[in-house]
C-alpha cells in the first residue's frame, strides 16, 4: 500500500490519519510540492488533476483524500478503528455529516487557513474583509455543530467516524490562529474538537509534520 | 408511507436526488418549497435542514439531507431493484467515490461561482463579476480536458457503467449549457459531448426534465 503527498498537505494528512487509525502498513512517497512535482508526468498518471494526495492498493489506484479514506474505511473494516457504521441508516447519517464537512466547513475554514496561517508563511498580506466573511460563515456552521454535539457524542453518530477525521487537518491549523474562539466558544464543539485532535493516530500525523 | 422529497425541481441539487430516486425506480413525493419567498429559512424548514438548504427527505421518521449523501442511500439500499448506481466491488465502488469527489471539489464549485454571477446575480439585479466568471471558465477547460481524457479510456467516468459519479454532475451540466450559455466547453470535446449526449438522454433524466416544466 502506498499514499503519495505531502506531510504538510491537509488533504493529505486526511489520508494519512485514516491509515494510523487502521493501523495499517504502508509507504508514505513524499512528494515535494515545492519542486512542482505533483505536476510532473509520472505524478500525473496517479492524480490527473496534479493534487495530492494519491494511493495506490495493489492493482487499484485512486485519488481525492475523501474517497481514499473510504476505501481504506471499507476495505480494512475489521481493522483497527471502525471508521464507519454497519447499519444502513446510521451509515447514511454519518454520510450526511461527511458532506456537511465537505460541502459547509471546508471552504469557509480552508479560506481562513489560507488568510491566517499560510499567506503569513509566504508573505502575503491577510485580507481583513475575507478573515471578517469567513468568520461570519463558519459561526453559522459552527452553531448547527455546537446544537448536533448536544444530542450525538461525535458528529456523525455516537462513535468516532469518516465524519469527524476529514475534519481533523483543517480544524489543526485554525486551532493555532485566532480562529480557535469560535470552537473553544461553543461547549459542546469545543469538547469534541478536543477529543478528536487528542487521538494518538492523529498526534502521529502532527509529528510527521514537523 | 411515501418518501417525501422537500425542494424546488429547478435547483440543481434536489435534481440530482430526483434523478437518483428515478433511475432506480423507487416512488417519491415532491413536496415543492418555495425559495423566493425564504420558506427554506424558515424554522419549520430549518428543523429537516439546518443550513437551510434543499433538498431534505422525508422517510417515514428517518431524514436526511445533502444530496449526495442522499443518492449515496438510496443507490446503496435499493442496489438489487433498480440500476446498479455505486459498482459491484470494493475497488469499483471507490472509482466511484472519487469521481464523485471530483465531481463535489474540482467542478461544482467552479460550475456554481459561474452560474451564480452570470445567471442569478443579473436576475436579482446585481452585476455579475466577468472576471471571475472568465477565472472560473479558465479553470473548467483545464478540469474537462482530464475529463476528455479519461473518457477517452473509460465509457463513462468511473467504469464502464453508469454511475453516481455521472449522475451527479446532470444537473450541473444542464445549467451551464442552457443558462450560462457555455455550452461550447461540452461540444468543443468529443468525448465529453458523446458523454453528456449519452447520460443526459437516459429516460430518468428526461423524467427531471418534464418535471422542470
Amino acid at each position: 500500500m502506498k499514499l503519495h503527498g505531502s506531510p504538510i498537505s491537509t488533504a493529505a494528512q486526511r489520508a494519512l490519519v485514516a491509515l494510523y487509525e487502521k493501523e495499517l502498513e504502508f509507504d508514505f512517497v513524499v512528494v515535494d510540492m515545492s519542486k512542482g512535482e505533483h505536476k510532473s508526468e509520472s505524478f500525473l498518471s496517479l492524480n490527473p488533476f496534479g493534487q495530492v494526495p494519491a494511493f495506490e492498493d495493489g492493482d487499484l489506484k485512486l485519488f481525492e483524500s475523501r474517497a481514499v479514506t473510504q476505501y481504506i474505511a471499507h476495505a480494512y473494516a475489521d481493522t483497527g478503528t471502525k471508521l464507519i457504521c454497519r447499519n444502513e441508516k446510521q451509515m447514511a447519517v454519518v454520510s450526511v455529516w461527511m458532506e456537511v464537512e465537505a460541502q459547509q466547513f471546508n471552504a469557509p475554514s480552508t479560506a481562513l487557513a489560507w488568510e491566517l496561517f499560510y499567506n503569513p508563511m509566504l508573505g502575503i498580506v491577510t485580507d481583513p474583509k475575507a478573515v471578517e466573511e469567513n468568520e461570519a460563515k463558519l459561526a453559522k456552521v459552527l452553531d448547527v455543530y455546537e446544537a448536533r454535539l448536544a444530542k450525538s457524542k461525535y458528529i456523525g453518530c455516537d462513535c468516532f467516524t469518516l465524519a469527524d477525521l476529514h475534519h481533523l487537518p483543517i480544524l489543526q491549523i485554525l486551532m493555532t490562529t485566532p480562529v480557535k474562539a469560535a470552537f473553544e466558544s461553543r461547549p459542546n464543539v469545543s469538547r469534541w474538537a478536543s477529543e478528536i485532535l487528542s487521538r494518538p493516530a492523529w498526534k502521529k500525523v502532527v509529528a510527521l509534520r514537523g | 408511507m411515501a418518501l417525501k422529497v422537500y425542494g424546488p425541481v429547478r435547483a440543481a441539487c434536489p435534481q440530482r436526488v430526483l434523478a437518483c430516486l428515478l433511475e432506480m425506480g423507487v416512488e417519491f413525493e415532491l413536496i415543492r418549497v418555495d425559495l423566493d419567498s425564504g420558506e427554506h429559512k424558515q424554522p419549520d424548514f430549518l428543523l429537516r435542514q439546518p443550513f437551510g438548504q434543499v433538498p431534505a427527505i422525508e422517510d417515514g421518521d428517518f431524514r436526511l439531507f445533502e444530496s449526495r449523501a442522499i443518492i449515496r442511500y438510496y443507490a446503496t439500499k435499493y442496489v438489487e431493484r433498480g440500476t446498479n448506481l455505486i459498482g459491484s466491488t470494493l475497488e469499483e465502488k471507490a472509482l466511484v467515490d472519487q469521481w464523485l469527489e471530483v465531481e463535489a471539489h474540482n467542478f461544482n464549485d467552479l460550475v456554481y461561482t459561474i452560474v451564480l454571477q452570470l445567471v442569478v446575480f443579473p436576475k436579482m439585479g446585481q452585476r455579475g463579476d466577468l472576471a471571475l466568471v472568465r477565472s472560473c471558465e479558465e479553470k473548467l477547460e483545464k478540469v474537462l480536458d482530464v475529463y476528455e481524457e479519461r473518457l477517452s479510456k473509460s465509457h463513462y467516468l468511473a467504469a464502464d457503467f453508469f454511475s453516481l459519479a455521472d449522475l451527479s454532475h446532470l444537473p450541473a451540466i444542464r445549467y451551464l449549457m442552457n443558462e450560462a450559455g457555455m455550452g461550447h466547453l461540452v461540444r468543443n470535446r468529443k468525448n465529453v459531448n458523446s458523454w453528456w449526449m449519452d447520460i443526459s438522454s437516459r429516460p430518468a433524466w428526461k423524467k427531471v426534465m418534464k418535471l422542470m416544466d
